[in-house]
């Protein structure tokens, strides 16, 4: 009994044989989170004439009706109920996405409200559990919103209209608030791309029509960004965030402000912890590479950043930060370079030494990038030092001979950079690792001399300090 | 500072003190956190004066590192207090944990805060005003986000131990923070507002507490309002049960009805303590149909938390009316997830369910949950099987195992032939229980074939487990059952062509020989051990030397020395290193060379 007992119940451990695969197969199906507001009833809409149909007069009055019928929202998980009210909002949409496209005069101050009302009815809903506990966006197939077919429309008319010559946003302003934005950015978290991608643009429409939104949509970015590198570790929308954030930062006005610097230093750098960190790489490397472009001076704080940061155990990751940092070089000035190349040179000498020869192979790529070469080449007296003990043991240990052949390469560029430097650093190199390892063994002497005091010290005032 | 330490002492026995303070800036990270996690000895050595004048000046000025090194530092710092010279001089570790308590990582701050608030304890009342809250009430109003979420862990354990005034304004600052406009410090309040209740006057509790709760609780964060769920639960413990229906009820009602799943969610796992807070009359009239919608929810993970919590719910129910509310209110409800469509809430619900029958008695038991339980041990998924098979005992005791078996046995069978190995495990470890209970006759008959198909699984686990269970079988049956029944076909199993089973012979016999004594050990066993010593696969040759060794001790010395040690030293002689090596080790250990 008590062995039966002890068989862990917990979820994906049960069965040793079950694949990732046979598991994905059952996983692919659809979601609806809109189950909740729509249970039971069946939805009736009286159908109303085209919007073509009638007088221009009369088209005012009937797009707003339209907009109130298209507030019902179906259930898309029961695939037969309503189907001839879920093809008649289908055309409807569909209908009044060319309207708003096309037509001239339609909007109405009184038409603000009721397209605020019908976009937040369809697409605001609290997003569903994930099908898997730890769903790895990387592996596993996204769920797909159910509730497309309407929600890509609706979606689409809310482009169309906030694109509109007369969409103004001095009305709008009273609908499209704080709140609506709010709610807006939780729907980042959709596990389904295609409706990610389309609150991009609609976020990115926002930020450029309202211009008292603004610093509110960077502040809750940034919320979400916290939360998501020290408390969850899960947004799905990460990657179309940065994005965003990408444009805007291009936008920044020279000085930056603090608010920005803070946003870099605080949020952006720390970013680069999480685990998923290969989903949203290259827009949040493209984000800091246009920090640097603004203000050169942020250098120093980012490479430091992402030293402090540095991949311990993932190669992939280190991989991804070496990409970064030769991003980052390729834009550094000079003077900057300069205040930073030891700390950032100890790291390169490291991962150069790593066994994991991509890692390997990725930092010694640096050495064909003609500007990091300038710079090195500038700056030779203090870099090579730092670098020569891993790449002299290298070229005698390294299992893998195409890291051997390239490091071979960089030890000759180096010599011809400096060879007098090079000459010494090669005569002093055996007797530098013999005083490595004296100091060494002084060290674990020092330790032990430390413990015996300790514990004459404890003896001595035995009963006071606890140990 | 450290250049002073180094040069200021000719004292011999200090020099490498100095010289730790200089590997506490070692460039390599590894250095610096073995420095740091010897801090304590460093501190002992340095003495408590210089450790308060020079140590700690040094770690608030070098608080900037890797945050492995400061997640170190801040639990070191926890246990620092006698090591500055006591209670007295306590505060002179506030600087270097109120800078750790602002950093950035989740980790190092909760361990700064942790490390606060322990030595907070240790603070004389008036340390505690002129030092320690002044400490919070800084961090409460830092600038950046860490500083304050860290400062709402430290109010409750200020608080009891200051004067009226200086509480008034805790209760501000707690205040302050709940309503703040970053959310992780919301979540931060919300998480500790239970905790702040506890040490707050009970009058305070309904002026101020009930006030936070109810905006918490409507956020427009779902994940704040998640976390006053578990507050409500705490703040329902402090009131008085007639003033539960008007301060925390309503706001509850709405919880457990949140548009947001994750809510829902946490009502529903803090269920059981959320009943025992509110007591039976509330339970009665508000959670019952709470607690049905729960089971009903549209989202799987909310009905999941919700089976699981069926048994306490149904065991915590007021006794006069259990029964009833059982059968007529959570009964369907439970009907109706034993076919859910999700198989993490069917299998949360059977790893509970069976403990109702404890609850509802027999008759009840045999007419309404055992149709369920049957159910269930035919679900398609094996994690639902699994955990009803685990948890048989509970029926064993209302209905017996004669009831029991007669009703599950077929499903029994048909697991124990499950394609999943892990049911078939689990069933296995359940037949030595099963054939105590229900005798020999009844196992010969019907579980026996069983019993010996395991040994020929073609999962190696299964095997073993058959073998074991065989050995826990004779303890129960005796030896000469074993002799009758097993022992034969055991040995039988020594002339299949599949060397795989002619092992599992060994291995039975390995588990067998104690339990079945030595005659028959050396009467029927030892010939056919002696006999596979020729086996032409080396496998089946060097367990052969290890089983020798295994049963040597049953065996008495004239059969080792005559029988045993021939055939172990022809076997030592083999012509494959590993036969040699294991005839030799049972050579060594029966003593024989």
């Amino acid at each position: 009994m008590s062995s039966a007992a002890t068989t862990p119940p917990s979820v994906d451990k049960v069965d040793g044989f079950s694949r990732k695969s046979v598991r994905k197969a059952k996983q692919k199906r659809s979601q609806s989170s809109s189950q909740f507001r729509s249970q039971g009833k069946p939805i009736e809409l009286t159908p109303l004439p085209l919007l073509k149909d009638v007088s221009a007069q009369e088209q005012p009055e009937l797009f707003l009706k339209k907009l109130q019928q298209c507030c019902a929202v179906f259930d898309f998980m029961d695939t037969l109920s309503d189907l001839k009210m879920k093809e008649y909002k289908r055309s409807t949409l569909n209908e009044l996405v060319d309207y708003v496209t096309v037509s001239r005069g339609y909007l109405t101050e009184q038409a603000y409200p009721e397209v605020v009302k019908m976009v937040s009815y369809n697409i605001f809903r609290t997003l569903p559990p994930s099908e898997s506990n730890e769903f790895d966006p990387e592996e596993d197939e996204p769920t797909l919103e159910a509730s497309w077919p309407h929600l890509q429309l609706v979606y689409e008319f809310f482009i169309r209209f906030l694109e509109s010559q007369e969409f103004q946003p001095s009305i709008a302003k009273k609908y499209i608030d704080q709140k609506f934005v709010l709610q807006l950015l939780e729907l980042f978290d959709s596990e389904d791309p295609r409706e990610r991608d389309y609150l991009k643009t609609v976020l990115h429409r926002i930020y450029g029509k309202f211009l008292g939104l603004r610093a509110f949509i960077r502040k809750q970015i940034n919320n979400i960004f916290l939360r998501f590198v020290y408390e969850t570790e899960h947004f799905n929308g990460v990657a179309e965030l940065l994005e965003i954030l990408g444009s805007i930062i291009n936008g920044f006005a020279l000085p930056l402000k603090a608010e920005h610097k803070q946003f870099l230093v605080k949020v952006l750098i720390p970013l680069h912890t999480v685990r998923s960190l290969s989903l949203f790489h290259a827009q949040l490397a493209y984000c800091i590479v246009q920090f640097l472009e603004k203000d050169p001076a942020l250098t120093e704080p980012v490479i430091r950043g992402l030293l402090k940061f540095w991949p311990k155990t993932c190669s992939q990751k280190e991989v991804m930060f070496l990409g970064e940092l030769e991003e980052i070089l390729d834009v550094i000035e000079p003077t900057q370079f300069v205040k930073i190349q030891e700390p950032l040179f100890k790291q390169i000498s490291r991962c150069v030494s790593s066994p994991h020869f991509q890692v390997a192979e990725r930092a010694l790529y640096y050495w064909n990038n003609e500007y990091i070469m300038s710079l090195i080449e500038e700056n030779s007296n203090v870099i090579l030092p730092i670098m020569f003990t891993s790449l002299y043991r290298i070229s005698k240990e390294h299992w893998n001979p195409a890291i051997v052949a390239l490091v071979y390469n960089v030890l000759k560029a180096f010599m011809e950079m400096n060879s007098t430097l090079f000459d010494e650093l090669t005569s002093t190199y055996k007797s530098d690792r013999q005083r490595e390892k004296k100091k060494e063994k002084e060290r674990e002497e020092l330790w032990k001399r430390l413990e015996d005091l300790e514990l004459k010290r404890s003896l001595q005032s035995d009963g006071i300090i606890p140990t | 500072a450290t250049s002073k330490m180094a040069g200021a002492d000719s004292d011999d026995s200090l020099y490498p003190i100095a010289v730790l303070i200089d590997e506490l800036r070692n460039e390599d990270v590894q250095l610096r956190l073995n420095s740091i996690k010897k801090l304590s000895t460093i501190a002992l050595a340095l003495g408590v004066e210089r450790t308060r004048t020079e140590l700690l000046p040094f770690l608030t000025d070098t608080i900037y590192d890797e945050d492995e090194v400061l997640l170190a530092l801040a639990e070191q710092l926890g246990n620092f207090t006698m090591l500055v010279g006591g209670p007295e001089y306590v505060h002179c570790l506030l600087p270097p944990l109120e800078s750790l308590a602002t950093v950035e990582e989740t980790v190092v701050r909760d361990k700064a805060v942790e490390s606060l608030r322990k030595i907070s304890h240790e603070h004389s009342p008036v340390d505690l005003e002129v030092h320690f809250e002044p400490l919070v009430k800084r961090l409460a109003s830092g600038d950046w986000f860490t500083s304050r979420t860290s400062a709402c862990g430290l109010f409750s354990v200020c608080y009891p131990r200051v004067s009226s005034t200086v509480k008034a304004e805790i209760r501000q600052h707690f205040r302050t923070l709940c309503s703040d406009d970053t959310p992780m410090v919301r979540r931060a309040a919300a998480s500790k507002l239970g905790e702040f209740a506890k040490v707050l006057e009970l009058e305070y509790v309904k002026s101020d507490i009930i006030s936070l709760f109810t905006a918490l609780a409507s956020d427009e964060q779902d994940s704040v309002r998640l976390l006053a769920v578990e507050a409500g639960v705490s703040i329902a413990t402090l009131l008085p049960q007639e003033d539960l229906e008007t301060l925390v009820m309503p706001t509850l009602r709405q919880a457990a009805e949140d548009k947001s799943w994750r809510v829902r969610y946490m009502v529903a796992d803090k269920f059981s303590d959320l009943q025992k807070a509110v007591g039976p009359e509330i339970t009665k009239n508000d959670l019952v149909p709470a607690f049905q919608n729960l089971l009903k929810d549209c989202e799987a993970e909310v009905r999941a938390a919700a089976a699981n919590k069926v048994k306490e719910f149904c065991e915590n129910l007021p006794e006069d009316s259990r029964e009833t509310i059982i059968m007529t209110h959570i009964l369907p409800c439970v009907k109706e997830l034993v076919s859910d469509t999700n198989q993490h809430v069917k299998s949360a619900l059977a790893s509970v369910i069976m403990g109702l029958s404890t609850i509802l008695g027999k008759d009840n038991t045999v007419e309404h949950l055992l149709p369920l339980f049957l159910a269930q041990l035919k679900d398609e998924c094996p994690e639902v099987r699994l955990n009803i098979i685990s948890n048989l005992d509970c029926v064993n005791e209302v209905i017996g195992i004669r009831q029991l078996s007669q009703s599950l046995l077929p499903a029994i069978v048909e697991l124990a032939e499950d394609a999943k190995w892990r049911v078939r495990l689990a069933i296995i470890e359940y037949m030595p229980l099963l054939a105590g209970q229900l005798g020999v006759e009844f196992f010969d008959e019907k579980l026996n074939s069983l019993c010996m198909a395991w040994l020929v699984d073609h999962v190696y686990a299964i095997r073993e487990a058959a073998t074991c269970n065989l050995m826990k079988l004779v303890e129960k049956f005796g030896a000469e059952w074993a002799q009758n029944t097993i022992v034969p076909k055991v040995l039988g199993m020594a002339n299949d062509p599949n060397y795989l089973h002619r092992m599992t012979t060994l291995f039975c016999i390995n588990a067998l020989s104690e339990v079945c004594g030595q005659e028959i050990t050396t009467k029927h066993m030892l010939p056919v051990v002696f006999k596979m010593s020729n086996d032409q696969v080396a496998n089946v040759r060097f367990n052969v030397a290890k089983s020798l060794q295994k049963i040597g001790p049953v065996l008495d010395s004239n059969c080792l020395q005559t029988e045993v040690k021939p055939v172990l030293e022809k076997l030592a002689s083999d012509q494959d290193m590993d036969v040699k090596y294991f005839a030799q080790e049972a050579i060594s250990v029966l003593s024989l060379a």
